[in-house]
């Protein structure tokens, strides 16, 4: 890894010798894939751009980096890289923020639907109330946010373009807003059925390489390179060799190369852009603080039942107990929301929002039950044996000298459980429920900036943990016998 | 007069080993027995076999008519007239650490015997002042020195009015004023009609207090 590292190291620091480019393969192709035949490559349409890029600017040979895609533009302003290439949209906050390239494909944002509903749905207009998915951090999700107010619908965010059109054909969503070359693999993959593609584009894009704001110099050099590239044909050739060229590329070549393609207006973030997500982050605030009070809710009950089982129950309760406690300690949280949002599709469809709480409050019920034992256990036995010579039944001793005694020493630390799952709260983001961290990471993504959302993201979660804490010193100092 | 209390031959056994072995006594109503010997002996074993809180594996136990047998402890349900005719008090007095020492006292009366909480604090106030920690009713066992919470213990206990205290070690935290007070106190108890069984080790104690010291030896 070290090696690795060295060697992007001086790839960066001596441009001559090669291009570093970086891109996302988990797009998959056409764009960028691992090479089948050998993994340690990547291959896809991207990595050819990439490629005749850097013979024109006469590089030794382009190399590639894997980086998130939603966090392409990030990583090259910090150098990590010369050029993002990996199906990145040509928009106007990109434009603001960045050195963009002359666009090289031209793309259409196209809506997926059920068969059944192919005639009934011809544009976003018709979607009224309806869910219509689409990959976060991009125009499409832009498209459905604006379309929101105007139509109506409710826009679902994925950090994928898989899960979209499974999830359509599941019927989890009713339309799925993407690029047309996502949509058609989307479709082979699934043997050209489940869905239909509509004909009529909403909206037209471009695919474009991103640079850092300071690397202008280059960024007019692969532009150059670039018209060279549709002038010869070589960028023909490559589209068509990943089957993505139609009529329309022609045509937008001619419209690039006869200089019709002027950088659009750049739009730079203003205070009135700021402002404009902040009733988006209060919403997603309370989508946090809804998902954190429900799971813990169930966590908190399971959690008794749990210890019950533990402290109270016969051997066969008391193995698989610990059985459920170990297996849901020893597995990684996304996992379980994986498996109980996908993975259970097959048997029962949960709507995201009851899976992210399922999720997390059978996960924390484990936490919480180990919790539980422990005061339970810390309650000392000669003061059940006191309460049974003066005749309390075994539920009464529960209730009255242990419960009560157990429940001030499980205070602190289910607190600290609580601000913990408010924080772990993020991850449901991945079965697209958009909470206050997504909301945070797609206002960034379109500001181009960490700064201000950043702030404004841990204020919200700091005024909501803090009061927890200072709440529960409160309890503990009041319940505690002096 | 039939005894209030008789044990008969029993011997319990922890892991294989012998910890008590074929013990016999009978404790009369307004009597104190004292229970001898030195550490280890068994005399904390055969208190808590007394009130059901070990199994034993021979002999037999009978309280106020009321038989245990060898074997596994019986349910609590089944153990209800046991409950209302032992009394016992813990030589760590096992206070409950959440409740005053008023509602130590008063959280029997009114769960177990179903009185209101009026009932219960009247009684409970009683016996408080009776056991001289009156003053102390709204404090909480860790504001309580040794011997105020031993009393409080000893209130706890008595509140059911069992016929029969078993207390264990109870002399063990206390200095020789307070013995002898502590004495006087269970004399008291007796003079009600209520029978003691008392282990200690401490033989001033019992030769002082006791009608009979009983001697177990290893």
């Amino acid at each position: 890894m070290i090696a690795a590292f060295a060697l992007c190291l001086a790839a960066v620091q001596h441009p001559t010798q090669v291009l570093v480019w970086g891109g996302d393969a988990e797009g998959g192709a056409p764009f960028v894939e691992a090479d089948p035949a050998d993994p340690s490559r990547v291959r896809g349409f991207d990595v050819e751009v990439a490629a005749r890029i850097a013979r024109g600017l006469g590089r030794r040979s382009a190399q590639f980096l894997q980086v998130q895609w939603s966090n392409i533009d990030q990583s090259v302003e910090r150098g990590d890289f010369a050029i993002g290439l990996s199906g990145v949209e040509d928009t106007p906050a990109r434009r603001a923020r960045h050195a963009v390239t002359l666009p090289y494909f031209e793309f259409r944002e196209v809506l997926a639907v059920r068969p059944e509903d192919a005639s009934r749905i011809l544009g976003l207009t018709d979607l009224r109330g309806r869910r219509v998915a689409t990959l976060g951090s991009t125009i499409a999700y832009d498209m459905l946010l604006g379309a929101r107010d105007s139509t109506g619908l409710i826009a679902i965010s994925y950090d994928d373009d898989v899960h979209p059109y499974s999830d359509l054909v599941a019927g989890r969503v009713d339309a799925v807003l993407l690029d047309h070359i996502i949509a058609q693999r989307a479709l082979r993959r699934r043997g050209g059925t489940g869905f239909v593609i509509l004909a009529q584009p909403v909206a037209i894009g471009h695919y474009v390489g991103v640079l850092a704001q300071a690397n202008s110099a280059l960024r007019d050099s692969v532009d150059l390179v670039l018209r060279e590239a549709m002038r010869d044909g070589s960028l023909e050739q490559i589209f068509r060799r990943w089957n993505v060229w139609d009529d329309s590329q022609g045509a937008f070549f001619e419209r690039v190369l006869r200089g019709g393609m002027a950088a659009q207006a750049a739009r730079t973030a203003t205070s009135n852009q700021v402002l404009a997500y902040v009733p988006s982050l209060a919403r997603a605030a309370v989508v946090t603080l809804l998902v954190s009070i429900l799971s813990m809710t169930l966590a908190v009950i399971a959690g008794l039942a749990l210890a019950s089982g533990r402290v109270y129950g016969r051997s066969v309760l008391r193995v698989a107990t610990t059985l459920y406690i170990e297996i849901i300690r020893g597995t990684p949280l996304l996992l379980q929301l994986f498996v109980i949002y996908y993975g259970l599709a097959g048997v029962v469809r949960l709507p995201a929002f009851i899976a992210a709480i399922l999720a997390l409050g059978l996960n924390y019920a484990a936490y919480e039950a180990e919790i539980y034992r422990g005061a339970l256990e810390a309650v000392p036995r000669i003061q059940l044996e006191a309460g049974r010579t003066l005749g309390f039944s075994e539920l009464q001793i529960l209730r009255l000298i242990r419960g009560p005694q157990a429940l001030r020493y499980a205070l602190a630390p289910m607190t600290n459980d609580f601000v913990a799952l408010l924080k772990d709260s993020a991850l449901v983001s991945v079965i697209t429920v958009v909470e206050l961290t997504k909301q945070t990471a797609i206002y960034a993504t379109n500001i181009g900036s960490w700064v201000v959302p950043g702030a404004l993201c841990a204020i919200v979660y700091l005024a909501m943990s803090l009061p927890l804490s200072r709440l529960a010193r409160r309890l503990e100092r009041r319940w505690k016998a002096p | 007069m039939s005894a209030l209390l008789r044990i008969d031959q029993l011997s319990v056994r922890f892991d294989g080993r012998e910890v008590l072995r074929a013990l016999s006594l009978e404790v009369a109503r307004g009597e104190l027995v004292a229970l001898m010997g030195p550490s280890g002996v068994g005399k904390t074993t055969a208190l808590r076999a007394v009130a059901a809180l070990l199994p034993f594996d021979s002999g037999e136990i009978v309280v106020d008519g009321f038989a245990l047998s060898p074997g596994p402890v019986p349910q609590e349900s089944r153990l209800v007239a046991l409950r209302r005719r032992v009394g016992f008090v813990f030589q760590a007095h096992a206070l409950f650490e959440h409740l005053t020492a008023l509602d130590n006292v008063t959280l029997a009366l009114r769960h177990v015997l179903g009185k209101t909480r009026a009932e219960a604090e009247t009684i409970a106030t009683a016996l408080l002042a009776e056991l001289d920690v009156g003053a102390r009713a709204v404090a909480w066992p860790r504001q309580l020195s040794g011997g105020e919470a031993q009393r409080v213990a000893i209130a706890r206990a008595l509140a059911p009015d069992p016929p029969l205290l078993l207390m264990d070690e109870p002399t063990a935290a206390l200095d020789p004023a307070r013995r002898s007070v502590l004495g006087a106190t269970l004399r008291r108890l007796c003079q009600q009609g209520r029978g003691l069984l008392v282990s200690t080790h401490d033989a001033e104690f019992a030769r002082a207090h006791a009608d009979r010291v009983i001697t177990l030896t290893a």
